[in-house]
């Protein structure tokens, strides 16, 4: 039996690493009258549903995807975080409809 | 013969038609290479040409790197064959980690299509990507680019500097090299003005610029004809190498 994972990658540009999206939010704020707020960094936020026998096993898939394929771990650094575990079986009715 | 120069199309890809016009232009035969297919059809060179590959979602040029002609692109590659990344086509051979660095959103934040001048690195004149080149300085050239700023970490950068990897700069119309920031001579904001790297085995290169796009006076710009056939003509000396070896070997 399987169960149906959903994970978060977060990935954000690295210290140091020239962020030009962030730059230009933080010289916006003034237009809106905010003070106080610095070192924005601009990233993205990638969710997906990872089918797997534990949470382990979705974590390391989740892993490989987000160090292979997500983040360039030259530029970017990437935190996986499990948002929500539903216990239960996968469907196979589509493709019973299909077959 | 003349000698067999791969193109790889991607579903993005905006700059094959030029690049095998400027292939043909140097006396090769442009080949194009579907990226889903693995057979390389016996090129003796491969371009990876300027566009969006897979619309450059995620970053640019992640999504092309796991395509299959980028499998057997990356061992042609590690066998010794010749690559060469052009604009897009830097940025897939970064992502897979063919050549060092990475291509960031450029410093200006805008997607920039107009002339650049570049010139070859002194001391990198006698590589397969620029013997042709000749003595013009600077080289001028389009880019057409949202995310070309080159980057590395500093260790990296003087390795590449040490060991004679930087390929090309961005430079003023004097020819000096383009500072990094408010520089309009750097379009994009790239380390140490970098537009193009090569690997450390010096057979697989990127630059931003295209010189494809500058291959022929009717363009505005023959600068970067010199750079298509140094490749092109690199690609011949190879496949010629290769049939001797063939020849020998049979002979034993």
């Amino acid at each position: 039996m399987s169960t149906e994972f959903r994970f978060a990658v977060n990935v954000t540009p690295k210290p140091g690493i020239l962020d030009p999206q962030g730059r230009a939010v933080e010289n916006s704020l003034p237009h809106q009258g905010i003070e106080g707020v610095t070192a924005i960094r601009v990233g993205r936020r990638i969710e997906m549903t990872v089918a797997a026998d534990d949470e382990a096993a979705a974590r390391a898939t989740v892993e490989r995807l987000a160090s292979e394929l997500l983040a360039n771990p030259l530029i970017e650094s990437y935190a996986v975080e499990l948002v929500m575990a539903t216990s239960s079986t996968i469907s196979t009715a589509t493709e019973a409809t299909q077959g | 013969m003349s000698v067999r120069v791969g193109v790889v199309v991607f579903p993005g890809s905006n700059c094959d038609r030029d690049t095998t016009e400027a292939i043909a232009l140097a006396g090769g035969e442009p080949v194009e290479l579907w990226h889903e297919q693995a057979d390389l059809q016996g090129v003796a060179g491969i371009i990876l040409p300027g566009g969006f590959a897979y619309g450059d979602y995620l970053r640019a040029g992640v999504i092309a790197r796991f395509s299959p002609v980028m499998r057997s692109v990356a061992a042609f590659a590690a066998d010794g064959g010749l690559v060469l990344g052009i604009c897009n086509g830097f940025q897939v051979l970064a992502e897979a980690g063919l050549v060092p660095g990475a291509l960031l959103r450029n410093r200006g934040l805008r997607f920039l299509g107009r002339d650049v001048r570049i010139a070859v690195e002194p001391g990198a004149s006698d590589t397969p990507f620029t013997h042709l080149a000749g003595p013009r300085r600077p080289l001028r050239m389009p880019v057409a680019h949202g995310e070309g700023c080159y980057f590395a970490d500093d260790a990296t950068l003087d390795a590449l500097e040490a060991g004679g990897r930087v390929l090309f700069r961005y430079v003023r119309e004097d020819g000096s090299v383009a500072g990094e920031v408010d520089d309009p001579a750097n379009p994009n904001g790239s380390l140490r003005a970098i537009a193009g790297v090569r690997n450390a085995a010096g057979n697989v290169a990127g630059l931003m610029p295209h010189p494809e796009r500058a291959s022929d006076a009717i363009l505005g710009s023959d600068d970067g004809f010199g750079l298509v056939r140094s490749f092109v003509e690199s690609a011949a000396a190879a496949a010629a190498n290769a049939d001797r070896g063939a020849v020998e070997v049979g002979a034993r």
